[in-house]
């Protein structure tokens, strides 16, 4: 088990230092020239090469990705390109906080509430319960998060006055100020991952269930609940452990038009301002971030199935 | 007589398909006391494992009882809640079920598994529950059990966790047992441990069970009664040596006729019951047996006839059984086998010398970490000889590795060495640098001729590809289509099957085309995996009379793969023993059956279950389990299990090969003088007896 964990966490780095040279590379091919479009159209010629010579874009390519990589390892991420040039970290630091409550408070909702309801689906398969379960959770899937958001903010902010619409947050928030403000924009991200996470519980479930071991524990005499919860759903929730590893991943940088909607301060509505200002620095490190998100969700994901299941940890 | 622990009268089971119900076990009635063990024996689709289940009032989602009674010990079974029923499953009634490994949780240890039972329904601690486990691993005969409690069931082989089945359903010490199959997994050595144990435990406990088999020889080996089901009804109950010495029912008959057996006249057929078995959806009017049964007259096929108590105490069914247990019911018309074509036995047709196959590699992982790595090694230094025009039949028990010889000699796997002749000419281990033309001589027949049909071609495009694909000149539709027609004639299939989707096949009519199949370019060489071992008693022995026939008519040799000693018999001519990839003991069929003189042959040989009570061989016990093929023991690779062995010369030299005479050679440090000697000695005889 530790080989596999270390031969996992090798393959991650390796994993980031290949996205590192795609970002990169992909970073140059964005359309016009980034002194212009930082200082504006009226820069003059010799504030323009100013620009670049401070930012080391006059070197080759190569040679300013080694710099970047550099910097990146040592904790340098450089400095944005807006007014000011405050320090890339602390600024990405501070979305990801924000964005990583929110990406809590989700999965706290989405994951209980979607295994349960995939549960009760598959005990009652082709049920009347299963029947609305499914259309209910298909029906909110298929509405984009800006529907379900602005419906939300509508119902619960405007109209019952029970949460505040805008997630403006600020660091002298107390916890419960937090869950607030969190509330509907996690409710929305909830309504996106139900049906999928609910989903792939109901057909673990049932494939579980017809198998010999679970008319095993039944002829032992073992009572409805332990069967289903110490036997079959250990065995059940491995392929929906993969899905709510993709999820996080997603939630690291796809929550973009959640958080545009709630007008609230993470690491997506950041990533969208640095392509639109083309603001390379900040850019590459939340794309980096977000890979890396992604990348230790899955090893988290893996770790947790080898855990669970015996055939793996034991090989 | 002591009064039966469990009572089933006049009981019907229907199932549901689509919107009708269609009834699956018609009016059944069984009595099985305690200490006694109760064998139902009955072919795939007969119910018996519906029935078997349906004694536990374990039912499936689509099944109802709609008419009878189910009493255990004084308790009406049907009339209880499912909630009811959980403080009898596990406690009183206990399964153990045919595949163990499927059948117990992947996710924990089988120590823990053991445990739940006894904490649910002895209410004792976590902690004594586990010393519990333990002990009962212990009874079961597991050598570390306190180790193999702490594993999970993928870490154990076939027969440990058939033990730890055992041991589960018997840890809360029941009063009735239900065997479903539980040995028809295991290999013959390991399958004669299982069955004592069953004996010994359930006589300690004073149980009941009810043992549910397809194999005539382990119910004649273990139970004290016998009930034959046909399409879900009895045809025929009684103790079983009554039955197996005087059946009354055609079918029974039959069925006992039709088990291949080694005899030393080579030539003689096996006898079949002719036609299929009923299907769920039309059951016949009259007798369920009658469209199959030989001496069915028109009552038969009108009425059904009433189970009946015989004379022995028995139960039949049968309107005709007095005039069966007076007349018999006559001999089958001997239909010699084909004429043989004339043999030339001395050149060999395929000569294949120390194979080696190995699996597995070193990862890149492993060599950073100068891990050590061991390959499995499946064959490893075999060779084999097969004549023209005869069978050779390879035996071993599974991990011996026979099949991967096999594949390796019609290169489906590549040997990593070894040479290969067909005809006297060398041939290459890769199928890639074989020429096409000898795809022709060598075919194979597959041991589950369900997965290697294409479910959307018909028989006709099946074989019609095959030929298409393999003749020598171009065929036109015209001739395809008459060549196909030839080849279902000569497989014993009418020209209209050419039409039929497989799903339309039994599954004795699929094995037939996979060996029409195979005999499509007229191979000189077909090796058969199995090709009965997933088939009925019946419909084996006309798969295996086709294979006989065809040998001869088509003058073809078989490569014969089966753990079942049995049909090697019927059907070889030259065995050849494998232990651990390598052969161990060659020899004409007849040489090594009638005097096994390897250890290892030997000790194969005797667990054969006999069908027949009356016959108790004395059993050769195998210590352990065959030993990994990642880790091979030195020296003879046998030495780990030998009852014979001599020495440290087991341990440390690979044995010799000795030619006992004619052939019959065998690979042992003990010369063949001193093992005639051994096996004749009076102890001997008396070692080993039940």
């Amino acid at each position: 088990m530790i080989r596999y964990v270390i031969r996992r966490i090798m393959l991650l780095v390796f994993t980031m230092f290949i996205t590192s040279i795609i970002i990169f590379a992909l970073t140059q091919l964005l359309p016009g020239d980034i002194a212009r479009l930082v200082l504006g159209r009226d820069a003059s010629p010799v504030a323009l090469e100013e620009f670049r010579e401070t930012h080391h874009l006059n070197d080759s390519v190569p040679v300013q990705y080694a710099n970047w990589l550099k910097g990146f390892i040592t904790g340098d991420w450089g400095r944005s390109f807006t007014r000011g040039n405050p320090q890339v970290r602390p600024l990405i630091m501070d979305r990801l906080a924000n964005t990583a409550r929110l990406g809590v408070m989700i999965l706290v909702l989405s994951v209980p509430l979607s295994i349960l309801l995939g549960v009760v689906a598959a005990l009652n398969e082709d049920g009347i319960l299963d029947s609305i379960i499914a259309v209910f959770s298909l029906a909110v899937v298929g509405l984009p998060e800006f529907v379900t958001g602005v419906v939300l903010i509508n119902v619960f902010a405007h109209q019952l006055d029970w949460f505040p619409s805008v997630s403006f947050v600020s660091s002298s928030y107390s916890f419960g100020d937090w869950l607030r403000a969190l509330f509907l924009p996690s409710l929305t991200a909830t309504l996106v991952l139900l049906a999928y996470i609910a989903r792939m519980t109901r057909a673990g479930v049932i494939d579980e269930l017809k198998k010999p071991y679970v008319r095993t524990a039944t002829l032992k005499g073992l009572p409805q609940r332990q069967i289903i919860v110490k036997h079959v759903l250990r065995n059940a929730l491995m392929p929906t452990i993969t899905v709510i590893a993709l999820s996080m991943g997603w939630l690291a940088g796809g929550l973009v038009v959640i958080e545009q909607v709630f007008n609230f301060p993470g690491l997506g509505r950041e990533l969208v301002d640095a392509v639109t200002a083309k603001n390379t620095p900040v850019l590459q490190a939340i794309v980096m971030l977000i890979i890396f998100v992604y990348a230790s969700a899955n090893l988290v994901a893996d770790v947790m199935y080898g855990i669970l299941n015996p055939r793996i940890r034991l090989e | 007589m002591e009064d039966a622990i469990i009572r089933v009268e006049n009981l019907f089971i229907d199932y549901r398909l689509g919107k009708t119900w269609h009834n699956v076990i018609h009016d059944v009635t069984l009595n099985i006391r305690p200490d006694t063990i109760h064998g139902l024996v009955g072919e795939s689709g007969s119910g018996k494992s519906t029935l078997a289940l349906a004694l536990m009032r374990y039912l499936a989602p689509n099944a109802r009882i709609p008419s009878g009674n189910i009493t255990f010990d004084g308790q009406d079974l049907l009339s209880k809640s499912t909630r009811e029923m959980r403080d009898i499953w596990g406690q009183l009634i206990s399964l153990v079920p045919q595949d163990s490994l499927a059948a117990l949780n992947p996710s924990y240890t089988v120590g823990d598994q053991i445990a739940e039972i006894t904490r649910r329904h002895m209410g004792i601690a976590r902690r004594e529950s586990a010393e519990r486990a333990v002990e009962m691993l212990h009874r079961v005969k597991i050598s570390d059990p306190a180790d193999v409690a702490k594993r999970y069931p993928h870490q154990l082989s076939g027969g440990m966790l058939q033990r730890v089945a055992i041991a589960m359903a018997l840890s809360t010490s029941p009063k009735f047992l239900i065997l479903d199959e539980p040995t028809t997994a295991l290999d013959v050595t390991t399958q004669v441990v299982i069955l004592d144990l069953f004996r010994a435990l359930i006589h300690d406990n004073h149980a009941a069970a009810l043992y549910v088999s397809h194999d005539l020889g382990t119910i004649a080996q273990l139970c004290d009664d016998v009930t034959v089901l046909y399409g879900g009804e009895i045809m025929e109950s009684a103790p079983v040596k009554t039955l197996f010495a005087a059946p009354t029912h055609p079918y029974t008959i039959g069925l006992l006729r039709s088990l291949p057996r080694y005899s030393e006249e080579s030539e003689s057929r096996l006898e079949t019951i002719a036609g299929i078995a009923p299907s769920l959806a039309n059951r016949p009017t009259g007798c369920v047996f009658a469209p199959r049964c030989p001496i069915a007259n028109s009552q038969c096929h009108a009425e059904k006839p009433p189970l009946t108590a015989t004379d022995d105490g028995g139960l039949v069914r049968c309107w005709r059984w007095r005039d069966v247990a007076t007349e018999g019911l006559g001999e089958q018309p001997k239909v010699p086998l084909s004429q043989a074509v004339s043999a030339e036995t001395d050149k060999p047709l395929l000569a294949a010398r120390n194979i080696v196959k190995h699996f597995g590699s070193r990862s890149v992982f492993d060599k950073l970490t100068g891990q050590l790595f061991s390959p499995v090694r499946a064959v490893d230094d075999a060779s084999i000889t097969i004549r023209h025009h005869s069978t050779l039949g390879l035996v071993g028990e599974s991990g011996s590795g026979k099949t991967t010889l096999a594949r390796c000699i019609v290169a489906l796997n590549s040997a990593d060495s070894g040479e290969i002749e067909l005809d006297e000419l060398p041939i290459s281990n890769r199928l890639n640098e074989r020429p096409k033309t000898m795809l022709r001589d060598m075919q194979m027949v597959f041991q589950n001729p369900a997965d290697t049909l294409n479910p959307y071609h018909t028989v006709g495009q099946a074989l019609g590809r095959t030929l298409k694909r393999l003749s020598l000149d171009a065929l036109s539709p015209a001739e395809i289509e008459s060549r196909v027609v030839d080849l279902l004639q000569s497989v014993r299939l009418t020209a209209d099957y050419a039409q039929r989707y497989p799903a339309e096949l039994s599954g004795g009519e699929k094995q037939r085309v996979a060996i029409a199949r195979a005999f499509a370019a007229d191979p000189a060489l077909v090796v058969a995996d199995e090709p009965t071992s997933s088939l009925d008693a019946s419909v084996q022995a006309v798969i295996m009379n086709l294979l006989k026939d065809l040998r001869i008519e088509k003058g073809a040799s078989y490569l014969l793969i089966s753990h079942d000693l049995d049909v090697i018999a019927y059907l070889a001519d030259w065995i050849a023993v494998m232990y651990l990839g390598q052969i161990v003991e060659e020899g004409s069929t007849h040489a090594v059956y009638a005097s096994p003189y390897h250890p290892y042959t030997e000790a194969l040989i005797s667990a054969i279950p006999t069908p027949d009570p009356a016959i108790d061989n004395p059993i050769i016990y195998l210590e352990g389990e065959v030993p990994s093929a990642k880790n091979i023991p030195s020296g003879c690779r046998f030495h780990t299990r030998c009852p014979r062995k001599i020495g440290a010369i087991c341990e440390t030299e690979e044995p010799p090969w000795q030619d006992a005479g004619e052939g019959h050679c065998i690979r042992c440090h003990i010369d063949v003088a001193e093992l005639i000697r051994q096996q004749n000695s009076p102890q001997e005889q008396r070692r080993g007896t039940r």
